[in-house]
């Protein structure tokens, strides 16, 4: 008993119970980071930024388009992540987790979507070619929008969190198809402008606008999905006594 | 600074409409998705506490009569 007192014990905030005051701590300061990194990648994105020698003004789409595209496949990782840990652990919060993340992952999927029409029309002349990256991003999206209406339509909790857990595992695998899809295919969407291999080819103001934007995603995302997922909890939850407490609380704050 | 004038800012070399409808879109469905998330808190709260004082209710002659 003393050894798991003295030490920080992960496994304590796999409780709601627990999770839900340290999520209500944490996504305000993450609401607040995500608020300054926009301002300050916009300000990089619009006046530091020069125009860009080939395409001119229109490639600071890229500051929205990229960072929105890197969330979309990578809040579906982690939302495979937690399914998986759910599945195996038979802990509630992990699948409560994956739902939370689920609709601002949809959002930025679409955001990726419909920047990169807007952005392939002045470009390539076309809002939409049917190569593999456009098609695999838009299975993305499907999947999202599947996984949000399953959830929705499966009563009970327990086969909820299941199917959805088998939902993302499955989905998952276009993550890698839509990544690697500029490299196996001959594609219209160029290749990677960032990789960790390799120099990045693209001037490093440009550069650090884009990551500072995505930092922006990240802290966002995360704010939302602590934010959602409170209300998740005390929508599971709402048998339990500590539950009856806090919305009394809120009852009376409101 | 990069522009000559806000003219020539919101112009874009002529890309104006492709580059705002592109963020103009982006941050329409950021306040959405923030307020849609404050509503469902709102109500989600509002329906949990009637549900609970509806359960207390029920229970209150039996607190009583025992």
């Amino acid at each position: 008993m003393s050894t798991s007192e003295s030490r920080f014990n992960l496994y304590h905030y796999a409780a709601p119970q627990a999770f839900y005051p340290v999520a209500g701590k944490l996504a305000p300061i993450f609401a607040v980071i995500a608020a300054a990194l926009t301002l300050a990648g916009l300000w990089i994105g619009f006046f530091k930024a020069p125009t860009d020698a080939v395409q001119g003004e229109v490639y600071r789409i890229i500051f929205i388009h990229v960072p929105a595209a890197w969330m979309s496949m990578f809040v579906f990782l982690v939302m495979a992540f937690w399914s998986a840990v759910g599945l195996a652990m038979n802990t509630r919060l992990s699948a409560l987790m994956a739902q939370a993340l689920a609709p601002t992952g949809a959002m930025f999927c679409f955001v990726a979507l419909w920047t990169g029409a807007l952005w392939g029309r002045p470009t390539w002349g076309a809002y939409w070619v049917w190569d593999a990256r456009l098609t695999s991003q838009l299975l993305l999206l499907f999947l999202y929008l599947g996984y949000m209406a399953l959830v929705a339509a499966v009563d009970d909790p327990r086969r909820r969190d299941k199917a959805g857990a088998i939902l993302c595992l499955v989905g998952a695998v276009n993550v890698p198809i839509i990544y690697f899809s500029v490299k196996w295919w001959n594609t219209l969407h160029q290749g990677a402008s960032v990789s960790l291999t390799k120099a990045p080819s693209m001037a490093s103001i440009m550069l650090s606008g884009m990551l500072v934007m995505a930092l922006a995603a990240w802290a966002y995302t995360i704010a939302v999905a602590l934010y959602r997922v409170r209300v998740l909890i005390l929508e599971r939850e709402r048998h339990a006594d500590w539950v009856r407490g806090e919305l009394t609380r809120l009852g009376e704050a409101n | 600074m990069i522009w000559e004038s806000w003219s020539a800012f919101w112009e874009m070399g002529g890309s104006g409409p492709f580059v705002w409808a592109s963020y103009g879109v982006t941050a329409i469905l950021i306040i959405a998705e923030l307020l849609l998330l404050r509503s469902r808190r709102v109500s989600s709260t509002r329906k949990l506490n009637r549900l609970m004082r509806a359960g207390q209710a029920r229970k209150m002659p039996e607190v009583q009569g025992s």
